[in-house]
């Protein structure tokens, strides 16, 4: 446990993904059997126990500490459970072994919920700080050190030279501590055999089109489909060894997500693989990102939510049929497999997404500007842009150059000032990268900015080294990384804003929330006082989706 | 005697009326005892300065000759008489010259301090338990949240990252005086055999140490270094050059903080490293309780940081204890979220 709470405590500081990849495969080299399969478990959300709750933790410490200093200690260091493992009172003697992460797995498979607290002050007994910190992330089920399960998959198979995708298409089939997986990879043993009626397929990105692209493009070589603003899922379904049907749900990196679709799971009634979109629909009608993400990241699923979000598959593509693999075929056949798959396995929960005819990119432009006119409808709202596809592509996992397209929408965007900004981390940690911008209001009579959000990309690094000195020279306030910097009708930095949408939200003082907000471009030129008004973004809350179209995408 | 009356607390440091004299006052005063050279509590412009050598010398490399009056050096277990008071000095195991002042008149025995650590430091004298009646403790990492742990095992995760990245440079931030020098005396304990490399703040005091024949290698200045030339190499600099433009000439460098508050999660976050290093020159909790203990005192008096916690655990144990609200203590040089002085300048 202790190498493993190194790593976690290594990769919580960590922001490089290369780095990240780096000390994960250091400890899958150098950690035997099977403690590393279950590390590997636990990185990619695989582990299946009862979590421990946070209240049950809590009662551990109560017992144990003066609760004058408990709480001085948790207002200080602000987490609860980091403060538990940071104050946890050593015995006297202190037990003479140290858990494994193989122990705490295989124990907290079998253990009634009685004696789950006993156990998990045994371990924090014979643990040190660190390592207390990780077990107690581990047994409440949130490990957050940001690496996802791909990165994860990345790190193992970097331990062989394999492809990760080989690793993902046999993921599902395999089980922790996946003793066969790390064999193979350290050539030690034959590659897993798998036989998931139900695998994920590692899925095809496209890349996003730039203005010049256009010239270079035939279009009568392409389709177009709208792209809808959901998420990207795989639905695989089949029947395994025992006659058992297997359905499950995967997000476009190959999570497993069906826990939190059990809805739209029952609805699936073929065998194959299909490429689509998560949608929540209420009356036929495709709703909003934002009502989607009331959906997401639920802990419990319960009917009620089931019921007031229903989860919608709209079909992109067919890469699996019964049990005929299609990903060599080009794009134009699969469409047409598609068409007749979804008609055979009809289910109002299921449905296809509609092509967008167009014969010039003049053409398609308008329909990208203008979606309700061409075939959105009412549902124009929920599309974020078009996808162009090679009518020839075949279906090939990752991001191909020259087969997919995406044209999004052009983004909304705002004249803001420079409010504060704060330093970034890692290779950033010299500069001042992030920042918190605000639009004029009026407040007791008086012309005043306030915050509408913060973006910390966007920029070029030449434009990075330009704020920074920007910032360091008109600092007026420092509080910990951050820096207030000069604003005012006459002095300060306008950023031109570019962002995909806008929310309420009382979290902000401004009343609103950005949606992917991004610095778009400086506008040394602009002084301050005609920056946009708080008045301007409200607007765009009462009317959403009326751009003015435009044919070229923006830049960046 | 009341204790009072042998040192009264003033927001400005302990003061001894009797025998005319302050403990690390923070204004000017005519006669100043200075536990150790950090600049929150050894400030320039006193009359008089009596002081460790050291302390002295430290003083004299910070703030140029003319730093006080007059200054006069003391030993570790030698006692000076002052109109009728009596002042010993003994090694607080802290930073290189850093005392306890064990202050004595009729009986009655205060010790202040200073800031102190009980365990081992290869760069400085150990800490030495003087039985008192009135104990006076800092209280930097007064929380049971503070446990040190062994700064061996810190300095061998920053040895592996160097194994694990070695095309990168490994920066490492640590206060000026004493834990600068203390972390490239673990280093070498440790094995490495390179040269380290100095920021230009750095210099000056680790040299002097060197020349009060603390051992630490090769010790070079990173100035006349190129980029190219870095990689795989460790560098000492102060907290606060881990952000500035300066740590742009290393090769993506991995930055590491050597600090107590590293062992808390939200300071290392804020500090942005990403090699947070838990060692720390001052007492932890258990320190901090054990030492008050074996003092005998039956009254302590807390100086500063969680001042609140340690006078209800003193509370608990039947202890008389209070806090002295000293201004002043513990925020020198406070800039950006991580501090250059001593670690008592909590980073925030």
């Amino acid at each position: 446990m202790n190498r493993f709470a190194e790593l976690l405590d290594r990769l919580a500081y960590e922001p490089g993904r290369n780095n990240k990849l780096r000390l994960m495969t250091d400890y899958f080299r150098h950690t035997p059997d099977p403690e590393r399969g279950y590390a590997l478990a636990a990185l990619t959300g695989s582990l299946v126990f009862q979590h421990a709750k946070p209240g049950m933790i809590r009662a551990l410490i109560t017992e144990r500490t003066d609760p004058v200093l408990f709480g001085l200690s948790r207002d200080f260091v602000g987490d609860t459970s980091e403060t538990i493992a940071l104050m946890w009172p050593v015995p006297e003697v202190q037990p003479n072994f140290v858990p494994t992460i193989t122990d705490v797995v295989t124990t907290l498979n079998t253990l009634g919920k009685t004696q789950l607290p006993a156990q998990i002050a045994r371990w924090l007994d014979a643990l040190d700080e660190t390592g207390r910190w990780a077990l107690l992330k581990l047994v409440t089920g949130a490990l957050r050190v940001g690496v996802s399960a791909r990165l994860a998959k990345t790190a193992a198979a970097a331990l062989g030279d394999k492809d990760v995708t080989d690793i993902e298409l046999m993921w599902s089939g395999l089980e922790a501590p996946y003793e066969d997986l790390f064999a193979w990879l350290e050539g030690r043993g034959e590659k897993p055999e798998t036989t998931d009626p139900a695998p994920f397929r590692p899925a095809m990105l496209a890349h996003a089109i730039e203005g010049t692209d256009f010239e270079k493009l035939d279009p009568s070589d392409f389709m177009a489909e709208w792209k809808w603003d959901g998420i990207r899922v795989q639905a695989s379904a089949g029947v395994n060894a025992h006659g058992d049907r297997i359905v499950r749900m995967y997000s476009r990196t190959g999570e497993d997500i069906s826990k939190s679709f059990p809805d739209l799971l029952e609805s699936l009634n073929f065998n194959g693989s299909l490429d689509g979109e998560l949608l929540i629909l209420r009356d036929r009608r495709v709703q909003s990102f934002n009502v989607l993400q009331q959906r997401l990241n639920r802990k419990a699923v319960t009917p009620k939510l089931i019921h007031d979000y229903p989860a919608h598959l709209r079909a992109y593509d067919l890469l699996v049929d019964g049990n005929e693999d299609l990903r060599e075929l080009p794009f134009e056949i699969r469409r047409k497999r598609l068409q007749s798959f979804i008609a055979r396995h009809a289910h109002p929960r299921l449905d296809l997404s509609p092509l967008v005819p167009f014969a010039t990119w003049d053409e398609l432009a308008a329909a990208r500007a203008d979606p309700a006119s061409a075939g959105a409808g009412e549902d124009a709202d929920a599309v974020e842009g078009v996808m162009i596809k090679r009518k020839d592509s075949p279906y090939v996992p990752g991001r191909p150059k020259g087969l997919w397209w995406k044209w999004k929408r052009d983004p909304f965007t705002v004249d803001a000032v420079l409010m504060y900004a704060q330093r970034g981390s890692g290779k950033r940690s010299s500069f001042y990268s992030d920042y918190t911008f605000g639009v004029w209001t009026m407040i007791d009579g008086e012309q005043t900015l306030v915050p509408v959000g913060k973006a910390y990309f966007g920029f070029t690094d030449e434009e990075l080294i330009k704020i920074d000195r920007f910032v360091r020279n008109n600092t007026v306030e420092r509080f910990g990384p951050v820096r207030a910097v000069k604003f005012g009708p006459d002095e300060g930095l306008v950023l031109e804003v570019a962002f995909e949408g806008l929310q309420r939200s009382t979290r902000h003082k401004s009343g609103l929330a950005m949606r992917f907000p991004r610095i778009a471009r400086l506008r040394w030129d602009k002084p301050p006082k005609e920056a946009d008004r708080l008045e301007t973004l409200e607007k765009m809350l009462a009317q959403p989706a009326k751009r003015e179209p435009v044919l070229r995408p923006v830049a960046r | 005697m009341r204790p009072e009356d042998l040192l009264l607390p003033t927001p400005s440091g302990v003061c001894c009326k009797t025998g005319g004299f302050y403990i690390d006052p923070t204004r000017p005063v005519d006669r100043a005892l200075i536990t150790h050279g950090h600049s929150d509590h050894a400030r320039a412009g006193h009359g008089a300065v009596l002081a460790t050598q050291e302390t002295l010398d430290i003083m004299r490399l910070r703030y140029g000759e003319d730093f006080a009056g007059s200054t006069q050096a003391i030993r570790y277990g030698e006692t000076v008489s002052l109109n009728g008071v009596s002042a010993t000095f003994h090694p607080a195991g802290h930073v290189l010259g850093s005392a306890q002042i064990a202050v004595e008149r009729k009986g009655c025995r205060i010790v202040a301090s200073g800031d102190y650590k009980d365990v081992p430091d290869p760069t400085c004298a150990p800490f030495e338990l003087i039985p008192c009646d009135v104990f006076i403790t800092e209280a930097t990492f007064g929380l049971p949240v503070f446990r040190h742990p062994d700064p061996d095992a810190e300095i061998a995760r920053l040895l592996h990252s160097v194994t694990l990245f070695p095309e990168r440079a490994h920066l490492v931030g640590a206060y000026t005086l004493g834990k600068a020098q203390r972390v490239i005396a673990l280093i070498r304990k440790a094995g490495y055999r390179d040269p380290i490399y100095l920021h230009g703040a750095m210099e000056t005091l680790s040299h002097y140490y060197q020349s009060r024949g603390i051992d630490l290698g090769d010790l070079r200045p990173v100035r006349d270094m190129k980029k190219g030339e870095l990689g795989g190499t460790i560098t000492l600099c102060p907290p606060s050059a881990l952000k500035e433009v300066w740590s742009r000439r290393f090769p993506d460098p991995v930055t590491a903080y050597a600090s107590g508050w590293m062992r808390v999660r939200a300071r290392a976050r804020q500090s942005l490293v990403q090699l947070p290093l838990v060692i720390s020159d001052h007492a932890d909790w258990d320190g901090l309780r054990d030492t008050i203990v074996a003092t005998g005192a039956s009254e302590i008096w807390v100086t500063h940081g969680q001042e609140d916690a340690l006078v209800h655990w003193c509370g608990t144990q039947g202890l008389k204890a209070r806090p002295l609200d000293i201004v002043g203590y513990g925020d020198e040089d406070e800039t950006d979220g991580v501090s250059n002085e001593g670690e008592a300048g909590n980073p925030i």
